[in-house]
């Protein structure tokens, strides 16, 4: 008998802690197997945000740290500058570093650091109960939105890619759904891209996933995937903006 | 030991490079710009990494990334950057990381001046971000003092696995004095592999490394353990400048700038035959309560605590120590005055005649 699929060598045989149908399990497994595939398990340093994510600091089985909301690039930054041998990478939700990192994360990424961050977007603050997310769709309701996000006051969607993209520095922006296999496939991809980039000193890639959050949606994980792809999908489209194969500085 | 005439910023950064630092980030601000300019030159030298971060906050958690590699990482800063800094601070103490912290003070509060001041005596020894950890807080007096206390600030940083805070003032980080630099030390971040993030080529297959500033059921435990720590800092790290206690009617305090002036008086007084003495705090914190404890209240009519900030901010320590037995008495200039020896001398004979201004 040969082993066809097993779980990946850098998660703890325990519980997942994330909720039923949550999109999170997913990122963490595909991320998994990356690291798996590149067998640089034993170099990776893991930055956990603030947010459901931090979670992982029970579940993952590599060298792990836990940063300030918001403030994962610049622990990575840190890291990566002393251990340029390890594989840094950050995993952070919108609220994280969309709304109060939004200068961390662009600041590392014009610095051109040669770091991997994972942007799992999920439109909400899914760990805080579901408050408005700068992600949030215009209309889509929040407990800080009860009528629905309304275009005066707060203004639109922020889609970080094309913001990211205007950058010089990046060598990897790309966006990418978990809500479909054909889209969990691209991302571990995607992933895995990140990753060689950092081990051949490229520099800064950023991956983002467009994922859910059936409990602060209000809704079963089923309906939350048919908001993905009529809602979410629509205004933050799938694909690659950035990938330039040079190192950047060279 | 080599010898330099230096500017106390530089001095600073100079022997933050000879004690092993090897990775600096921080963000423009008066009166520090010196330590910043000068470790951006002079840590590539060493094979060390100086960034200028986007802002205090990214700093100081480059700092947080720094140190849990093993590397001896520093920031600094002044009153409105520090405060910024101490939510990464909070974490640094959380997360048990090792850091040098300095801060080179202004007068306050809101961005208050950019002239030298003792305005966050309170914000360093109480409270550097939330959550009621503490730092030791060393407070130098003289440019070798600086030298001395920030070469040996990671003994006690790496010992008990939390950061230092060192705080001058604006006067120390600008004036010039010769000082004794010691010999360059290079601490290998693999003898801290124990804890630290990355695994290094021909490490041993270890467990996975966790650090990390969340605490669900061990909070208390860590809490317990940081308030035991507080208590050994009290028996066994104090450090104090004691001068003519012995026969003192008076007893002056001062810190960092405030003590060189002061210092200079009580001389002058002595030699008008004024019985008066000196206690200088080193360690702010744990302060150096034992000092005022000692004294021979049957003698001591009074207490005269003297700082370049309104209102007096140590003072509230002082009367702790003091507990009622002698009256406390303030005197001080608010941020971007100096204080005059001819306006401290007079203002501590006033107090001696009448002690009028007891607070």
């Amino acid at each position: 008998m040969s082993t066809l699929y097993e779980r990946p060598k850098s998660i703890l045989p325990t519980a997942s802690s994330y909720c039923p149908g949550c999109l999170h399990a997913t990122a963490t497994k595909i991320i998994a197997e990356a690291i798996d595939e590149l067998k640089v398990r034993e170099k990776a340093v893991y930055v956990l945000p603030v947010g459901c994510s931090t979670q992982g600091l029970v579940s993952w089985d590599l060298d792990i740290i836990g940063s300030a909301h918001g403030r994962a690039p610049a622990v990575a930054t840190g890291i990566k500058r002393c251990r340029p041998d390890c594989l840094v990478f950050c995993y952070q939700g919108d609220g994280d570093l969309a709304s109060i990192g939004l200068a961390e994360i662009l600041s590392c990424a014009n610095r051109g650091e040669n770091i991997t961050v994972i942007f799992a977007n999920n439109s909400i603050f899914g760990m805080t109960g579901g408050q408005m997310a700068p992600t949030t769709l215009l209309g889509q309701k929040a407990t800080t939105a009860v009528q629905g996000r309304q275009l005066l006051g707060t203004g639109y969607p922020l889609r970080m890619c094309e913001l990211i993209k205007e950058l010089d520095a990046p060598r990897l922006v790309t966006r990418c759904t978990l809500r479909t296999p054909a889209g969990i496939k691209q991302a571990k991809a995607a992933i895995i891209k990140g990753f060689k980039n950092q081990l051949e000193n490229k520099g800064f890639s950023f991956i983002e996933l467009l994922t859910n959050c059936p409990t602060t949606w209000h809704c079963d994980p089923v309906t939350s995937l048919e908001f993905m792809e009529k809602q979410t999908e629509k205004y933050f489209e799938c694909k690659t903006f950035v990938d330039k194969e040079e190192r950047f500085g060279e | 030991m080599e010898k330099k005439f230096m500017k106390g910023n530089e001095a600073l950064a100079e022997a933050a490079v000879r004690a092993g630092v090897r990775f600096f980030a921080g963000y423009p601000i008066t009166p520090q710009n010196e330590v910043p300019e000068y470790l951006s030159r002079r840590l590539p030298e060493v094979g060390g990494v100086f960034i200028q971060g986007e802002s205090e906050i990214a700093s100081i958690n480059m700092v947080y990334g720094a140190a849990s590699t093993g590397v001896r990482a520093m920031t600094s800063s002044s009153g409105p950057g520090l405060s910024l800094k101490c939510e990464g601070i909070s974490y640094l103490a959380a997360a048990q990381l090792p850091a040098l912290i300095v801060d080179v003070s202004r007068g306050g509060p809101g961005l208050g001046s950019i002239q030298p001041a003792q305005s966050d005596y309170l914000q360093v020894t109480k409270a550097l971000g939330h959550g009621g950890h503490r730092l030791m807080v060393f407070a130098p007096s003289t440019l070798q003092e600086i030298v001395d206390l920030t070469y040996n600030a990671f003994d006690y940083a790496e010992r008990d696995r939390n950061p230092v805070c060192l705080l001058m003032d604006g006067v120390l980080g600008a004036m010039m004095e010769q000082v004794e630099l010691p010999p360059m030390k290079e601490p290998d971040p693999k003898a801290q592999s124990s804890w630290t993030m990355g695994r290094w080529e021909g490490e041993e297959k270890r467990q996975s490394h966790l650090i990390s500033p969340i605490y669900e059921a061990g909070l208390e435990g860590l809490n317990k353990s940081f308030a035991e720590r507080t208590k050994r800092w009290e028996k066994e790290d104090v450090q104090v400048e004691e001068l003519y206690l012995d026969d003192a009617e008076y007893v002056v305090t001062a810190y960092g700038i405030a003590a060189r002036v002061v210092k200079s008086v009580v001389e002058d007084l002595r030699k008008e035959g004024v019985k008066i003495g000196v206690i200088r705090p080193i360690t702010l914190f744990p302060f150096p309560k034992e000092s005022f404890n000692k004294l021979d209240y049957s003698k001591v009519k009074g207490i005269i605590d003297i700082e370049m900030t309104i209102p007096a901010q140590m003072g509230e320590d002082v009367e702790a120590a003091v507990k009622g037995r002698a009256p406390v008495y303030t005197y001080g200039h608010s941020g971007g005055v100096l204080l005059d020896d001819y306006d401290v001398k007079q203002a501590i004979k006033k107090i001696i005649a009448g002690g009028k201004e007891e607070e």
